[in-house]
């Protein structure tokens, strides 16, 4: 159903910078491509407000068409090198905790070229059960396999050797003795003609193949994880192999051995390291994830820089992704008069269009505008390819829909090694942990659902509506520039839904509110989750759900630190830094079907307030209408909680009601569950609109909604929801400080 | 589980003439009940034109799988899309077609 898709090779680029744009075409010889600048990318015809603006640019014309393709799946790779040259016998061991057994051939531990077949290939057969292959370079092979499957999630020392002096080649898994199941050894052995060395890279956890394009690529990918991986140039016995496996560093008793790969070290990296003498190192390919629990995790530690030795496996995925690697078709070097904004490539073939979003900031250190429209690009990325809704089972009655699917999400569902985003499970059920942006982002676009990126669009709308002048910044241009990004401008401007922070981001933000900075909060659900960003992998955003909160997923249990940075993952509320400390509210409840509006309160008749609630009635209802549930106050909501951090002096200068029964507290505000949980019963559930002003003279409003910003475009963006929006944007670009203390 | 008494028509033609709800108790369970079936031969929607056309479909078992499209139950209007579909479910859970 998709005919051309494409992605960028950055998405913040500023006058004089290039961008490269990466497209495929599925079925179409040729295709147009055009720039546009996003102004809506609402497309509802029955909301009639979509709104581009198309831009002259020189790289606007035809191209011909080329289907790119992806080779998804995590891996490792260690060159070839020398030091194999001239092994006769061997053994490949490694601990082995395999999460999809059954699910056909998996690479563990191959060296192996196909033609003439040569080397070893240490696998799972196609019921789960470890063998062994050889080729001699001579036409010869020989296979040989356990026979018996190993049991899900559970740890074993799988070994394959082949000696040369009695031409015998052998296998073996030992499970751990941990599990109370009773779970098998098995070893097998057979004849072989012979091996020979390949002289190709050796892989863990893939093969290696022949990509659509001639390309090489990887197959057969193992899913699960591997610890302690080992070659030795001999015939290792039984005993010698459980030594060599539970030795960090076994060269000193076992001077025979080729390598001893130790995948605790170089954590937060993509670099594999051998102990041993012939520093036979290599790196991965795909981001597998990191940090995690090995075969001797004792519980006594959760932190994987507490406890190396206990975190050294690695657990590859068939579905990870980090860049799908196209080639680039077009570049464009930003022009020095080009308005700063969001701006997509429309790509169109015949009977269909794609279009590839990024974002232009002024020139690097220079504003053209007050204020500051900050994308939240994390979050755009931690919802990349966002699969949740037809991959889980309990999504209809969580967001009370009948799975209305786009045409986007069934060219997913037909196309997974497009990756997944950080709500989805991997295909063998383990939590997507690192979403990238080097890929084509099907939900990241105008045209695409009213969610985060093409839900701010609506705000883009109503600021060029209301001929409000806005730069645009992104969270990756915060994570990196900090405090010194911010204080360029007076106010500084939220999309709907900025979920993800690192720590640089919000340490950032805090910094600028601490001085004279102004921040219009204008979304829901907020500040939520510490992500974590890394220059060793550029676009990308890392997540651990620890704990609680609307995970979508659970996090595995000893797992909660993060790779990139070591940090402890989850909600900023638990972490210290609650978001009701940073913008006055935090989550309170989510529901899907219907939002509320609100009603002023007490304190929006306090003198402070008055300039928000300017051209408003006393008794006028805020945002009874709108795209997002009929309401202003809805999706996921948030709600003052002096006990998590609201400012004493903050004013709940407005509060919301209306909401559904399928309304619900969110997790994170659980102690108990009870039967008045819902946005009809409990008091609980409402949106706090609020406002308060810092020491340095600045102040922060927050409407605390994810839905607020469907309603700006209602009746032509001329409503009481863009009216008070415009009244705090207003009041926070003029100069004249805040007073925090009356 | 709620189990669906298929004789219960009388809820399923009060969802097919207000399927915006609100709806009576008995029906919502219904409701969620058609919800939480599997979701592997699951039928849902397709959106094939914003806001105005919606295209019958099914999940398939595994990912990977091609969704299967009804490409001759293609819709004009949203709630009859979604009565298809509920129609199409209730077979599936309860083994008995609505008419």
């Amino acid at each position: 159903m998709k005919k051309i898709l494409g992605y960028t090779d950055t998405w913040s680029v500023s006058p004089g910078e290039k961008v490269g744009f990466k497209v495929s075409a599925y079925g179409a010889e040729r295709y147009r491509a055009d720039l546009v600048r996003v102004i809506c990318g609402d497309n509802d015809p029955n909301h009639d407000i979509f709104q581009l603006e198309e831009i002259e640019a020189p790289f606007n014309g035809e191209y011909r068409g080329r289907l790119q393709p992806i080779d998804a799946g995590s891996y490792a790779v260690l060159p070839y090198s020398n030091a194999y040259d001239g092994i006769e016998s061997f053994t490949a061991l490694a601990w082995v905790y395999s999460t999809t057994p059954s699910k056909g051939r998996q690479a563990l531990m191959v060296q192996w070229q196909d033609d003439p077949a040569t080397g070893f290939a240490l696998t799972l057969d196609d019921t789960g059960a470890l063998t062994l292959r050889v080729g001699d370079g001579r036409g010869n092979v020989a296979e040989v396999s356990t026979g018996e499957p190993l049991a899900e999630r559970r740890w074993y020392l799988v070994a394959g050797s082949y000696d040369a002096s009695t031409g015998t080649i052998s296998v073996s898994q030992q499970p751990d003795s941990g599990p109370l199941d009773p779970l098998r050894s098995a070893s097998a052995s057979d004849g072989a003609e012979g091996f020979a060395v390949a002289q190709i890279d050796l892989l863990f956890g893939a093969l290696r193949t022949t990509l659509s394009n001639g390309k090489s690529g990887s197959a057969s990918h193992f899913n699960g994880k591997i610890d302690r991986p080992r070659l030795a140039s001999a015939v290792l016995s039984s005993a010698d192999i459980e030594l060599v496996a539970s030795q960090v560093n076994p060269f000193e008793q076992y001077p025979n051995l080729v390598a001893a790969w130790d995948f605790s070290r170089d954590t937060g990296t993509d670099v594999v390291s051998d102990t041993g003498p012939n520093a036979l190192h290599g790196h991965t390919v795909n981001l597998p994830s990191r940090g995690c629990k090995g075969f001797n995790w004792s519980g006594k530690e959760q932190n994987w820089q507490h406890a190396p030795a206990e975190y050294g496996a690695v657990h590859f995925h068939d579905d990870d992704l980090y860049d799908a690697g196209w080639e680039t078709d077009f570049e464009y070097v930003i022009p020095a008069d080009l308005k700063s904004g969001v701006y997509a490539t429309r790509l169109r073939v015949d009977d269909d269009e794609w279009y590839v979003t990024f974002f232009v900031r002024p020139r690097r250190g220079k504003t053209t505008s007050k204020l500051a429209f900050l994308a939240s690009t994390a979050t755009y990325m931690a919802y990349a390819n966002y699969q949740w809704l037809f991959h889980e089972r309990y999504a209809e009655v969580a967001e009370s829909l009948w799975t209305t699917l786009e045409k986007t999400d069934v060219f997913l569902q037909e196309h997974p090694e497009f990756g997944l985003s950080t709500y989805d499970n991997h295909s063998d059920g383990s939590g997507v942990r690192y979403a990238s942006r080097l890929r084509p982002i099907l939900n990241m676009a105008p045209t695409t659902p009213c969610w985060s990126f093409n839900a701010d669009t609506h705000i883009l709308g109503w600021l060029e509506n209301w001929g409000i002048e806005y730069d645009v910044i992104t969270d990756e241009d915060l994570h990196r520039e900090g405090v010194e990004l911010l204080e360029q401008y007076r106010a500084v401007l939220t999309g709907t839904h900025p979920e993800y922070y690192t720590t640089p981001m919000l340490d950032g933000l805090r910094t600028y509110l601490a001085g004279a900075g102004r921040l219009a909060y204008l979304g829901g659900n907020g500040f939520i989750w510490r992500c974590a960003m890394s220059d060793n992998f550029p676009g990308v955003v890392e997540l651990r759900r620890a704990e609680d909160g609307i995970r979508y997923r659970d996090e595995e249990p000893g797992e909660y630190y993060l790779e990139f940075t070591g940090e402890y993952g989850g909600l900023w509320r638990r972490l210290g830094i609650p978001p009701q400390a940073v913008v006055g509210v935090g989550t309170i409840a989510v529901g899907f079907d219907a939002s509320g509006y609100y009603q002023r309160t007490r304190d929006s008749f306090d003198p402070r307030a008055d300039f928000i609630f300017e051209g408003i009635g006393e008794d006028e209802i805020i945002g009874d209408f709108g795209y997002l549930g009929d309401g202003a106050s809805g999706s996921e909501i948030d709600a003052v909680d002096p006990l998590l951090g609201t400012p004493a002096h903050t004013l709940v200068v407005a509060s919301s009601e209306g909401h559904s029964e399928n309304t619900l507290i969110v997790p994170d505000e659980i102690g108990f569950h009870h039967v008045a949980m819902d946005g009809v019963q409990s008091p609980l559930v409402r949106a706090d609109m609020t406002f308060f002003e810092t020491p340095g003279g600045g102040a922060v409003f927050s409407v605390g909604s994810i839905s607020w910003g469907a309603s700006l475009p209602h009746n032509g963006y001329d409503n009481n929801v863009s009216r008070i929006s415009a009244n705090v944007i207003e009041r926070f670009l003029r100069e004249t400080p805040f007073d925090a203390l009356g | 589980m709620y189990k669906i008494d298929p004789s219960r028509t009388d809820l399923a033609y009060e969802f097919r003439d207000n399927p915006d709800g609100p709806y009576s108790a008995e029906l919502k369970l219904v409701i969620n009940r058609l919800r939480v079936m599997p979701m592997a031969d699951r039928h849902v929607l397709v959106c094939i034109e914003r806001g105005r056309r919606w295209m019958l479909a099914r999940i398939p078992p595994t990912r990977g799988g091609q969704i299967e499209r009804y490409e001759d139950q293609v819709f004009s209007d949203y709630d009859e899309a979604v009565w298809e579909v509920f129609k199409r479910r209730w077979k599936t859970v309860t083994g008995q077609e609505l008419v």
